[in-house]
């Protein structure tokens, strides 16, 4: 059975919980800049990847298209397939906006996910801590914290 | 409630204000799914009406046709059997 990997810790347990309600089959929560916070069900680096660039450009783009509209931020996004759909959403919490992926299957619903994905902002919006003031980003720590990111994510 | 079996999402409703409609819809037609699946497995074909009982209330469902579920909450006190024959007039007359 696929497990649920985190950054930072305290996304693990609302992420898993929002998997086992949802009865969602993948989940990615994640940074507009694509930057991975948790993760469930990806087993491979390259897919966590694709998923969070994707999804993240996605919400970039509906975000440009609001603003041409003038209209305030989509909340959430919806495609459903015969087999699996996608959710797509963002929120802000108190490490700024969060963005989250789902793909669920057949065992699953727009409305389900939708309904779970309300307690799971919540759940987040209370476990996250305050945003760390901003640091310098040195080249000879940029390996070792990619590496640790990915092993947190992988569970390796 | 009318609500999308597929989707879980609500299509019409009328309901009292401390009921989420939302809420019901989805966990209602994930409900309907669950023991369809069952009661084909068992061998008896689809579900034709759904009745919970819970400790303060009552909660209905039939499918209207294969797209759509009528779900209904209701007091302990209601008539269930009237009810039912309602919701099956509609899904009869094709909503």
């Amino acid at each position: 059975m696929s497990d649920t990997y985190a950054v930072d810790p305290w996304a693990k347990e609302p992420l898993k919980k929002f998997i086992g309600e949802a009865n969602a089959r993948l989940a990615l929560l994640m940074t507009p800049a694509g930057q991975v916070i948790a993760q469930h069900g990806f087993n491979r680096a390259v897919d966590v990847m694709a998923a969070a660039a994707l999804g993240a450009a996605i919400v970039s783009s509906t975000t440009a298209v609001a603003k041409l509209l003038e209209e305030p931020m989509f909340s959430a996004l919806n495609h459903q397939g015969e087999q699996h759909g996608i959710f797509l959403a963002g929120f802000d919490s108190p490490r700024g906006r969060m963005i989250v992926l789902g793909v669920y299957g057949t065992e699953s619903s727009p409305g389900l996910v939708q309904l779970f994905y309300e307690d799971f902002v919540r759940d987040i919006v209370a476990a996250c801590p305050d945003a760390e003031p901003p640091r310098k980003v040195l080249a000879e720590d940029f390996e070792k914290e990619l590496n640790e990111s990915l092993s947190a994510l992988f569970g390796t | 409630m009318l609500v999308s079996s597929e989707d879980g999402l609500v299509i019409a409703d009328a309901l009292l204000e401390d009921v989420k409609g939302n809420a019901v819809a989805a966990l209602a037609s994930s409900l309907a799914k669950r023991v369809g699946n069952a009661s084909k497995s068992a061998g008896v074909g689809a579900p034709l009406f759904l009745h919970l009982d819970a400790s303060a209330g009552v909660l209905v469902a039939a499918p209207a046709n294969s797209d759509i579920l009528m779900v209904v909450v209701a007091e302990r006190s209601v008539n269930v059997g009237l009810v039912r024959l309602e919701m099956l007039r509609i899904a009869e007359a094709g909503l």
